[in-house]
């Protein structure tokens, strides 16, 4: 085999379980390559080449002792605000630079059963605010495919890493979209689940009601492998659901025959240049052309998305976000009372992206503006489920941008606002917990910069959205035309 | 000079009560009181990152187990909510509390005073919560917060279920708060729901307190005392606020709206200093966690389970039995003894004999030899048995006295001994005569008054016959013969 | 207009004037597009605090293993013994 860094996960678990190729070999090459170019990309805040090692051998030890393992020596990217014990867990942020995790997440714990070794924790933006990794107080991340650009956020170290080869696979969070847009971005398939599907415990909370684990990977069939061996309830996190999971990896399909896909009229790409309408246009016809039919849908609510999301996220993380205040863990600036030290603690601690929201999210559930912006958000909340469950009752699938743009250089979003509009597209479906992810569909601007087509499905229908992704990228195989720069 | 107004007092009582649970409220660390510090901790009720809490089944069925007991109405629909201010013993900064959904609205406690009057006192609601860990304030301030250099925090309190119990203003003196108290501390006791120890802080209470011209029917205004760590300086401290409100407008001035704290030692509340920034608490439905829905089968389960509450055994024993307030009391303040007391009266004996022979003899030698009376030698049937020897007349008080350390001490049937010993009272004239003959000999002088017309003396002579019977004679039967020997 | 110096102070973080003087701005903004919220008719619909509907979800009131005390301090900005140390406190909450 020569080069083990581009296989994809199933590859890895085939040639591994076989034991053609020992998972000490793929981590090897994997190490290889991130001390190769990971000083220029940034996808990594800690590398854990030591651990990796003694977990790739226990591995092979297991794999020796005739287990089989769905993820067997498959090399694995964890944004940095999942915990895992005995390593630095920093959120992105100077408040927990140094903070070590003495648990680990469920989630990531069900990888790592399943055979999976982590690499590295990624980069993302400060308690995953952010839609670029730009937020991100201790360290820049860079695309792979221009450099001088984003990676995308807030998952952007896990998807420039998959994207890039320093991972097969990545674990990233989505809040209001932040696994699908920087998917998008490095060219890589970004998966949100159903809300509640996979456990939240150990995933430093940025907006608890939204928030959902996901995997990031190169291939929808490896997406699905890790989803399979994620998802399911866990008795530590009262949100995660406790309902049978239909294997994904079984559901992958050739063709779309039969599947009703919904375009909704209120996200006109043209608004988006003829570059990227066209590209669009494209992608939804390609779809037709495997079969499925393409119907008219409406979400009257769409445009409200990005208000109502600036609500209830901030409100819910001003509350999440305060219990870091220097007296059990993380950093502490001393001050003359517990008072004054709270303050310079957090002032020091926190970047402005994060101030910010927990500023806009206090004063949404402070008294006299509680009703008229957080119960009046949630009230919208409720539009955006009612508007997807009328649109489902005319589709199975809903098919969409999965951002507004390519991945943009840095610096080039200076306010919040224009920031925040990067998720127009991804942020209704978080709003009413649907599955949703985003896969490669071709490339815009020069250099050719990857886009992203994003598919979303009624709650709990991962399998169907799983396996048309896979129909879609098995005829297009867009990921692998434009070879990454790095 | 003005005649002195006569003012009535308005009192509110909000209390928070630890539950008696293995595990604390959101996590599996032990609930138990003590402990070195910090021990009882883990990543949830820490607030470590990514940590998330999941609610104890146990508490919220003591929740609903409590509602019931008062007759307040149990929602179909709770919900958890965050309550959002800054405190170093609490680890999230927020604490996990009910809002406007609690699991419990209204009820009502019945409580009585000493002289055995029954009232009540409507409660507002119950709503569960979590507790905070422990402060230690160091350097100087005599560990009150006031002057103190710097605290240490033990975390092992923190997370532990507390139930809030919020009374209506009913309440119109400081014998009926603390009646008020003493029924919720009997009622979860009784309930298992809660030890209710404060000295070991798992019950405390403020109190809301004003005073108002009698008759008048709007509120005056209030002030908020807190520190009161036991029933006796909640007596204390409510009745010395009153005092102090008493003064201040009988002198003419006004009572401030403010929080004080009450001192133990000095017997006065001293204002607290009040918070720099108003209270903002941003009350909102804790998203880590799911609504509760409490369905009719928990509620008839829960329902089935409880007893006779002390109300109710209160009425019984003061109302029905006759018995005095402070004995009905004694009995209900410690059930096994009261279960003892019903086992022995539902035997068919008068309430009024058992009660004194269970508060008085047996738990006389309870005391001495440290055994409780319900595990003690003397069964309930035994006792039965001995009263029913009393009141039939078989013996009399004296010998029953002796007759209950017998039993106490194990010689099992009080009828058993009597027959052994021929203890009975005997009404036999022919053996009494022997008796009678014998003091008449031994006391002819008081014969001789006697006949004179000192009649009072016929006392003394029966006194003597009952003597020379060990006590056994039939005293009417002597009296008789002792007339018609010396007509 | 949001007062920024009570929020800030609510949440407990400390801002410079320049700070203020930015985020009163920035936040303003923000505001604005979000006060578009009024214009979408939520007349009778209820809030939704949590999507997927799910109830009573509880744990058996068990004793699970706690953190051992030395991992449970060692990451304390300052302790003192078994204690962690804040500097003095104001006031009672
Ligand atoms: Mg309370
Ligand atoms: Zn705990």
């Amino acid at each position: 085999m020569n080069d083990l860094t581009r296989l994809s996960g199933s590859e890895i678990a085939r040639e591994v379980g076989s034991k053609r190729v020992s998972a000490c070999e793929i981590v090897e090459a994997t190490l290889g390559r991130i001390d190769a170019v990971d000083d220029r990309l940034g996808c990594y805040l800690t590398r854990l080449h030591e651990s990796a090692r003694a977990v790739a051998q226990r591995v092979d030890q297991r794999i020796a002792a005739g287990e089989s393992l769905p993820l067997a020596g498959v090399p694995l990217a964890i944004k940095d605000n999942m915990c895992l014990t005995g390593t630095r867990t920093t959120a992105g942020s100077k408040i927990l630079e140094h903070w070590i995790a003495p648990y680990t997440a469920t989630a990531v714990q069900r990888v790592i059963d399943a055979g999976a070794i982590p690499v590295g924790k990624a980069n993302l933006d400060e308690f995953a605010m952010g839609s670029s990794c730009e937020n991100s107080a201790l360290g820049v991340t860079r695309n792979p495919y221009d450099p001088k650009r984003v990676p995308g956020g807030s998952s952007g170290g896990s998807a420039a890493a998959v994207g890039a080869n320093l991972a097969a696979i990545g674990l990233g969070s989505d809040t209001g979209g932040s696994i699908r847009e920087p998917a998008a971005f490095c060219n890589v398939v970004g998966f949100k689940p159903t809300y509640g599907r996979v456990s939240r415990y150990g995933l430093i909370a940025f907006a608890s009601s939204l928030d959902q684990i996901g995997p990031l990977a190169r291939t929808v069939a490896d997406t699905a492998l890790v989803y399979d061996v994620m998802a399911g309830h866990d008795p530590y996190d009262s949100t995660s659901i406790d309902r049978p999971v239909e294997k994904t990896a079984k559901a992958l399909r050739a063709d779309l025959k039969g599947v009703r896909i919904g375009i909704v009229q209120e996200f006109v790409t043209e608004k988006l240049g003829a570059e990227i309408d066209a590209l669009y246009k494209r992608a939804y016809s390609e779809l037709e052309g495997l079969g499925a039919e393409l119907v008219p849908v409406s979400l009257p609510s769409a445009d409200f998305g990005v208000a109502t999301y600036y609500l209830i996220a901030p409100a819910e993380c001003s509350s999440n976000l305060a219990r870091f205040d220097g007296v059990r863990y993380g950093l502490r600036v001393d001050g003359a009372d517990v008072g004054e030290m709270y303050e310079k603690t957090r002032a020091a601690g926190f970047g402005p992206e994060v101030k910010r929201r927990i500023l806009i999210g206090t004063y949404a559930l402070s008294s006299g503006y509680y009703d008229a912006y957080y119960v009046k958000a949630q009230k919208a909340r409720t539009k955006f489920a009612q508007d997807f469950a009328r649109a489902f009752e005319r589709c199975d699938l809903i098919a969409a941008p999965s951002a507004s743009s390519p991945a943009f250089e840095f610096n080039a979003k200076s306010d919040p606002y224009s920031m925040y509009m990067m998720d127009y597209y991804t942020i209704p479906m978080s709003l009413a917990g649907l599955p949703a992810l985003s896969i490669p569909c071709g490339y815009a601007g020069s250099p050719a910069l990857p886009m992203g087509l994003q598919l979303a499905a009624p709650l709990f229908e991962e399998a169907k959205l799983l396996g048309a992704a896979h129909a879609y990228e098995q005829a297009t195989q867009y990921a692998t035309k434009v070879p990454v720069a790095v | 000079m003005t005649a002195q107004t006569t003012y009535e007092a308005v009192i509110g009582i909000e209390c928070h009560v630890e539950l008696k649970t293995r595990s604390k409220m959101f996590c599996g660390c032990a609930n138990e009181f003590g402990g070195e510090p910090n021990t009882k901790v883990c990543p949830v009720c820490l607030a470590l990152p990514g940590a998330l809490p999941v609610a104890n089944k146990e508490a919220i069925e003591h929740m609903v187990l409590a509602g019931l007991a008062f007759g307040a109405t149990i929602p179909e629909f709770s919900k958890f909510d965050r309550k959002n201010y800054f405190y170093p013993d609490m680890p999230k900064n927020y604490q996990i509390s009910q809002y406007d959904m609690p699991l419990t609205l209204g009820g009502k406690v019945r409580y009585w005073t000493e002289d055995g009057t029954l009232k009540e006192c409507r409660l507002t609601r119950i709503h569960l919560e979590e507790d905070t860990g422990k402060s230690i304030h160091a350097g100087g301030g005599d560990g009150r917060i006031a002057g103190s250099a710097y605290s240490l925090i033990d975390f092992n309190r923190a997370g532990v279920p507390l139930m809030e119990c919020v009374s209506e203003p009913e309440l119109r003196s400081a014998q009926e708060a603390v009646g008020y108290l003493e029924a919720l501390k009997r009622t979860f006791v009784q309930l298992g729901i809660s030890d209710v120890k404060m000295e070991e802080g798992s019950l405390r209470c403020d109190a809301n307190v004003s005073i108002r011209p009698a008759g008048s029917h709007e509120l005056g205004t209030k002030t908020e005392i807190k520190n009161m760590n036991s029933f006796r300086s909640v007596l204390r401290a409510i009745e010395s606020e009153i005092e102090r409100q008493v003064e201040i407008l009988e002198s003419g001035g006004r009572i401030v709206q403010e929080t004080r704290g009450w001192d133990e030692t000095q017997g006065v509340t001293h204002s607290m200093r009040s918070k720099e920034e108003a209270h903002d608490y941003r009350y909102f439905p804790d998203p880590d966690l799911v609504p509760l829905e409490i369905d009719r089968r928990l509620l008839d389960r829960l329902k089935a389970s409880i007893t006779e509450l002390p109300p109710e055994r209160f009425e019984r024993y003061h109302r029905r039995y006759g018995l005095e307030a402070k004995q009905a009391t004694q009995l209900i303040d410690n059930l096994p003894l009261a279960q003892y007391f019903d086992a022995v009266a539902e035997a068919g004996c008068a309430p009024q004999l058992v009660s004194n022979f269970v508060l008085g003899d047996l738990s006389r030698l309870a005391n001495e030899t440290g055994t409780a009376v319900a595990s003690s030698a003397v069964t309930p049937a035994h006792l039965a048995e001995l009263i029913g020897l009393v009141e039939s007349q078989t013996i009399n008080s004296k010998i029953a006295k002796e007759l209950v350390e017998r039993m106490w001490q194990g010689h099992g049937s009080p009828k058993a001994i009597v027959e052994r010993e021929g203890l009975a009272q005997t009404s036999d004239a022919a053996a009494i005569e022997r008796f009678v003959d014998e003091v008449l000999a031994q006391n002819e002088k008081a014969v001789a008054d006697y006949r004179a017309g000192k009649t009072n003396i016929l006392g003394f002579l029966t006194g003597q016959v009952m003597k020379a019977s060990r006590g056994r004679a039939n005293p009417s039967v002597v009296n008789e013969l002792l007339k018609k020997r010396l007509s | 207009m949001i007062d920024i110096k009570y929020v800030a102070k609510l949440a407990r973080l400390a801002l410079s004037d320049e700070e203020i003087e930015l985020y009163g701005k920035q936040l303003g903004d923000l505001l604005a597009h979000v006060n578009e919220l009024a214009k979408l008719d939520t007349q009778d619909v209820p809030a939704t605090a949590q999507v997927v509907e799910s109830r009573n979800v509880e744990r058996p009131d068990e004793i699970t293993p706690c953190l051992d005390r030395e991992t449970a301090l060692s990451q304390a900005p300052q302790r003192e013994g078994a204690f962690f140390r804040v500097p003095r406190i104001i006031a009672e909450p």
